[in-house]
């Protein structure tokens, strides 16, 4: 806890951390390496699949079969789009939601909340039937609207947490100031807010980005994100680790790379208000 | 507002496909990640060269999940396919329900006559040809040869299960990890049910009888599930109950299995070039108990044509390409003889080229051996060897599959097992209506 | 504080939220309603009739029920214990200094990334597997049967892959929230001769309630409707030992194709989250009080 650590400690430390850090990250990094060798040697007992010969035959098979551009395009575009869609419509009612709470505001949040709980296999085929006579089906606007609504109430909750953050008393100043309630979001609320929306963003556009129940129900092939990418390599006759370890890497790679190098930002939002 | 939205969309649909005539049609073809689907996808160009004018655009997808899409597509007429890949147990029920394109239009070089019989029938219905097979099989005995040799026992061509239980036995060597024979544990309708449903068929056991009333607190269920369980209990490989068609596979591969009964199709694996154990299979029918029925399946993988697609025609063009004589002799000039899609045309197995693979006749005589309109022993109202072709049986045959793992995997007892299956299924069939 | 001015603003302000809210509710929370009532089976179109309370009758009495639902709040209590103990421990080694900090950092967030089918994809064929997975190899080279996690221990196995999912997400809030902790404070406590459990009790974890409360709450959201994982590792199975509510919905509607009785499992479903929503907040509702 203290600052002042020996090095023994340090060293138990260090090591510990690492251990547990690699056991947690080893999964991943077996994928990465599966999808190096052949299907005969990607079933082999560790030891033999470490030793066996590496190949990029996998990756040239994946990259023939499917279209994987298409797919990574699709996933940013509902992910993104999603993503900025709901922080439009939850901005301003967090911002109404942390400054001028009503007496039912604490409910309305938690029924948003709830909203999210509704099991989406129970709601496909009403779904399904709204997308098809909407002429929504396999379209991307469809899907960042679907996924807009599902994230929704987490990144309002999110902001909320956030906003009420922010002292009233500075509002107060800038109103006495004769600052209207545009340029009060705008000019003063924005920039204190800014680093808990850049990590509400950062999540949901990881939690859009993994989402695979609608985005494999409601599409076929031009809206189809990285999730049906992965469904055509899961569990085909045969052997399958090399090839579907290999498509793996390619549908986790951007967004794991885009969330470590925004790792600072996405925690920095995380608190939910935590830090007092 | 639906209706003008609708208006507006189908004068766009129009119009589109009056560009699309001068220039191409694409269809789109929703199909299951098998080994030939995907060979056929590398193959485009034959059919492009033919078919300028039509492009194909694929959906490619594991069985389960293309299994749910395009039902959910077809059924509620959502239009995303143009062509779909189903089984055999889909065809009968969709093609009932008038959701498919009659495919008895096609040219007279498709030779419609040539399709196997009883995959045939299978996909007829009202004397419509309601889907087209791609590519079909049965389920054999797949052995090992030099084990089979070790433990001085000889595989007739018809083994009964006795004898398949005495070989088990003997070639069992679990300390070196050879398990004498592997088979399906995990649970699914197209799972461990495929295999006990065809198994039930030579113990004459039956789903149900012509009341529709279940039948698993009969005798011939008993003593399936019992010889099942002892079989996989004392022979059988470890975590048998999660062991689906891919795991089998790999154990028979990795030489760890001494036999395996299982689809035909398995054979083109086990033989390939990921086996370690190539040069040792031998193949074997299905085992029986001396009823008169054997316990293999029937299955086929099939183009269909959902009826209410605006490009019928180049659809049309495209299922009898991919299921042509033609097709064919594409695959065995390219990729040679033991990758053509099997199990679909008489006359691949008439071609001496092809009679040269070692699984070919094996193949062809399962098939053959299969009837799926009299699937049992005692006479039954449904039709399908390994499945009952009502839209009930997809729930109700992974219920009882759920039910039946679990015994394998310990947790419950045959006899419980049984029990809660004809308990589960009664309650279903009365619910649907079928028991009165 | 507020105007009339700014309650009239703040109104137009959050009613885009609730009114699309409200619509992604109704609208197929309505038809969801509708169909439960209607003996609709998608695979026998035109049969549909009207059913009553048929099939809340049905999905409630069938014998999958019962279990589903021990087995969705045990799922939901696995995570929760594992993830915030889990997440607890973690967060207090990785605030130590140490060497490659970062990078360690890094590792442990990154199973978050991960889609619920690639994790789940992954650690079934290639950790779990009894003859292929890496545990079994272990497992056989200290010459012991390997352990076939997924037919003897499903809802167990299942855990650990969604908290292993979900344990960044904890770890890296308390991480956040740990950081903020007063070092000053922290210091003087050691002075005055507090060893460390004294310190961890009526310092740290004082600190962390409100986090571990967010972590509870957000994770809960998410873990009562697991389903991917689910469909992917063991299918509900062996019997119904690992199937949820969802998974149970899931089979009504897309096994059967029994939409009227997926409906009534759906609505079933979205009360009993409520009724836990509710249960929720009163229990833990106050931590959030600023």
């Amino acid at each position: 806890m203290s600052r002042k650590s020996t090095p023994a400690r340090q060293a138990v430390v260090t090591v510990a951390a690492w251990t547990v850090g690699f056991l947690i990250f080893f999964p991943i990094l077996w994928i990465f390496i599966l999808s190096f060798k052949t299907e005969g040697d990607a079933i082999r007992t560790p030891l033999g699949v470490l030793t066996s010969g590496w190949t990029f035959e996998s990756y040239h098979e994946v990259q023939e079969r499917s279209n994987y551009l298409l797919h990574f395009w699709n996933s940013v575009v509902l992910s993104v789009g999603s993503t900025i869609l709901a922080l439009v419509i939850a901005i301003p009612a967090a911002w109404a939601m942390a400054f001028v709470p009503g007496k039912r505001t604490k409910d309305l949040l938690m029924w948003m909340l709830s909203t999210k709980m509704m099991p989406a296999v129970g709601v496909l085929v009403p779904m399904y039937l709204l997308f098809r006579d909407f002429g929504l089906l396999d379209t991307r606007i469809g899907l960042v609207v679907v996924l807009t609504l599902i994230n929704l109430p987490i990144v309002i909750w999110m902001l909320y947490t956030y906003f009420k953050e922010i002292p009233g008393e500075i509002l107060e100043a800038a109103r006495m100031d004769g600052a209207n309630l545009r340029s009060e979001i705008l000019y003063i609320l924005t920039p204190m807010a800014v680093p808990g929306i850049a990590s509400t963003l950062l999540l949901n556009i990881i939690l859009a980005w993994n989402e695979a129940f609608w985005t494999l129900q409601l599409t076929t092939s031009n809206a189809a994100p990285l999730t049906q990418f992965i469904a055509s390599y899961s569990s085909p006759e045969g052997l399958f680790y090399a090839k579907l370890s290999a498509a793996s890497t390619m549908a986790i790679a951007p967004i794991l790379i885009l969330g470590w190098f925004s790792q600072k930002q996405l925690v920095r939002g995380l608190t939910f208000g935590a830090v007092k | 507002m639906t209706m003008t939205y609708r208006a507006i969309l189908g004068a766009t649909v129009a119009l589109t496909l009056a560009g699309a005539a001068l220039a191409e049609t694409t269809i789109t073809v929703a199909t299951v990640n098998n080994g030939d689907m995907i060979r056929m996808q590398g193959l485009m160009d034959a059919f492009n060269a033919k078919h300028p004018d039509i492009k194909v655009e694929w959906v490619t997808l594991e069985e389960n999940v293309l299994r749910q899409k395009v039902t959910t597509d077809i059924a509620t007429k959502g239009g995303q396919f143009d062509v779909m890949t189903i089984g055999t147990y889909e065809a009968p029920i969709w093609g009932k329900q008038g959701w498919l394109v009659s495919l008895n239009d096609l040219p007279a070089e498709y030779d419609v006559d040539d399709l196997l019989p009883a995959i045939r029938g299978g996909l007829t219905v009202d004397g419509n040809l309601v889907a087209a097979p791609f590519y079909g099989e049965s389920s054999m005995v797949m052995y090992r040869t030099d084990l089979m040799e070790k433990a001085g026992l000889t595989m007739p061509e018809a083994p009964t299960w006795d004898f398949i239980k005495e070989a088990a036995a003997a070639m069992t060597d679990k300390s070196n990890e050879v398990y004498g024979i592997c088979l399906r544990g995990k649970a699914g309708w197209g799972e461990n049910m495929a295999f006990l449903s065809a198994m039930s068929n030579s113990f004459g056991a039956k789903w149900f009888d012509m009341d529709w009333k279940p039948q698993f607190d009969q005798q011939p269920w008993k003593d399936t599930l019992n010889f099942y369980l002892d079989l996989m209990n004392n022979y059988g490989p470890p975590g048998a109950s999660s062991n689906g068609f891919n795991e089998n596979l790999a154990l028979f591969q990795q030489g760890k299995c001494g036999m395996w009964i299982d689809a035909t199709v398995a054979a083109s694996f086990v033989t390939g070039k990921d086996s370690t154990v190539a040069d040792k299979v031998g193949f074997a029918l299905a085992p029986d108990k001396g009823l008169g029925k054997r316990g293999n399946w029937l299955w086929a993988w099939n183009l269909a044509i959902p009826a209410g697609t605006q490009k019928e025609e180049a659809a049309k063009a495209f299922v009898a390409w991919a299921t042509s004589k033609e097709y064919l002799a594409l695959v065995a000039e390219k990729e040679g003889w033991a990758n053509v899609p099997p199990g679909t045309r008489t006359s691949l197995y008439e071609n001496p080229e092809y009679a040269k693979i070692p699984f070919a006749k094996m193949t062809i005589d399962s098939i053959n051996s299969a009837d799926p309109t009299k699937p049992t022993v005692d006479p039954v109202p449904y039709v399908g060897v390994q499945f009952v072709a009502i839209p009930e049986f997809q729930g109700i045959g992974t219920m009882v599959g759920q039910l039946f793992s679990a015994a394998l995997a310990g947790s419950s007892t045959a006899d419980e097992a049984l029990a809660q299956a004809q308990a589960a299924v009664t309650q279903e069939m009365t619910r649907a209506g079928y028991i009165k | 504080m507020a105007t009339e001015h700014s309650r009239t603003a703040a109104r137009l302000m959050v009613s885009p939220a609730v009114i699309l809210l409200f619509l992604w509710m109704i609208v197929p929370l309505g038809m969801t309603i509708y169909f439960s009532f209607l003996r609709y089976n998608l695979l026998m179109p035109g049969m549909e009739s009207w059913a009553g309370f048929d099939n809340y009758y049905y999905f409630i009495t069938q014998p999958a029920f019962k279990s589903a639902l021990v087995n969705t709040l045990l799922l939901v209590a696995g995570v929760l214990l594992i993830t915030v103990f889990g997440g607890i421990a973690l967060a207090l080694l990785l605030d130590q200094p140490f060497r490659g900090q970062g990078i360690v950092r890094v590792m442990v967030i990154a199973p978050f990334f991960v889609m619920p089918t690639v994790s789940a994809l992954v650690w079934k064929n290639m950790f779990m597997n009894p003859v292929n997975g890496i545990f079994a190899h272990i497992s056989k080279s200290l010459g012991f049967q390997p352990f076939d996690f997924l037919s003897h221990a499903p809802l167990a196995s299942i855990i650990l892959i969604v908290a292993w999912s979900w344990l960044p997400f904890a770890t890296l809030i308390l991480l956040t929230a740990l950081q903020s902790l007063d070092r000053e404070q922290m210091e003087a406590a050691e002075m005055d001769g507090a060893n460390w459990l004294n310190r961890f009790i009526y310092l740290t974890l004082p600190h962390l309630t409100r986090s571990i409360t967010v972590v509870i709450l957000i994770q809960t959201i998410f873990l009562l409707s697991v389903f991917a994982e689910i469909l992917v590792t063991t299918n509900g199975g062996p019997g119904t030992a690992s199937t949820n509510l969802p998974f149970l919905v899931y089979a009504q509607s897309l096994l059967n194709f029994d939409v009227g009785g997926g409906s009534a499992g759906g609505i079933i479903a979205v009360i009993l989250a409520n009724i836990v929503a509710v249960f929720l907040m009163r229990m833990i509702g106050k931590n959030l009080e600023s």
